[in-house]
């Protein structure tokens, strides 16, 4: 096998399963289970966008 | 000296065989410590993340650690890893996932071998904390 995501994917997909587990396992009820799940998520995807400009500017 | 009377006793939780159970069969299959309690959802969803993490860094080529004393990172590494339990177990057992990385992506896929134990370790806590009854 041999998968070549690129880097923006493969950060997304981490951010998905990472995301799915931390909502689960970090809140109670079904409804703060998914609330949080995407909370995670979009920190997650944030923090990819964040980082990537981040690295623009300092590439700049 | 602290007055026997203030010190403020903690309930202790009564240790039955699920509580020892889940845990240790959540580690060994992902999300399994769930769906022996019954939380079907729960337990599949944590399955399905943990096992599809697990499989798509060992699809990027990333590098499964083996037993090691040498560097700190590498020790960390092995811990993370076997977290995953039984599907460290069988990699290790098919002697996979020790190719030379011929990529940038492939170190993304030890770290979600890595993760994906880290993960599963979490997933364990929470199927003894539904068993003793902390969590619903």
């Amino acid at each position: 096998m041999n998968l070549q995501l690129s880097h923006f994917s493969a950060a997304v997909l981490f951010g998905v399963f990472a995301s799915v587990v931390f909502g689960i396992t970090q809140r109670s009820t079904s409804r703060e289970q998914i609330r949080y799940g995407l909370y995670c998520f979009a920190m997650f995807v944030g923090g990819v966008f964040v980082a990537g400009w981040v690295m623009w500017i300092l590439r700049r | 000296m602290a007055n026997p009377s203030t010190i403020k006793e903690t309930p202790t939780q009564p240790l039955t065989a699920i509580a020892v159970l889940a845990p240790a069969i959540g580690w060994l299959i992902p999300g399994a410590g769930h769906l022996i309690q019954k939380r079907w959802i729960r337990g599949l969803l944590l399955m399905a993340s943990i096992v599809c993490m697990f499989v798509l860094g060992y699809a990027m080529q990333g590098r499964v650690y083996r037993p090691n004393g040498g560097d700190i990172l590498d020790i960390l590494g092995f811990v993370g890893d076997v977290g995953a339990g039984g599907l460290y177990i069988v990699i290790r057992a098919l002697d996979l996932g020790q190719g030379a990385i011929a990529h940038a992506t492939a170190d993304y896929g030890t770290k979600y071998i890595i993760v994906a134990g880290l993960l599963n370790f979490i997933s364990a806590a929470d199927a003894y904390h539904i068993a003793i009854g902390k969590k619903p």
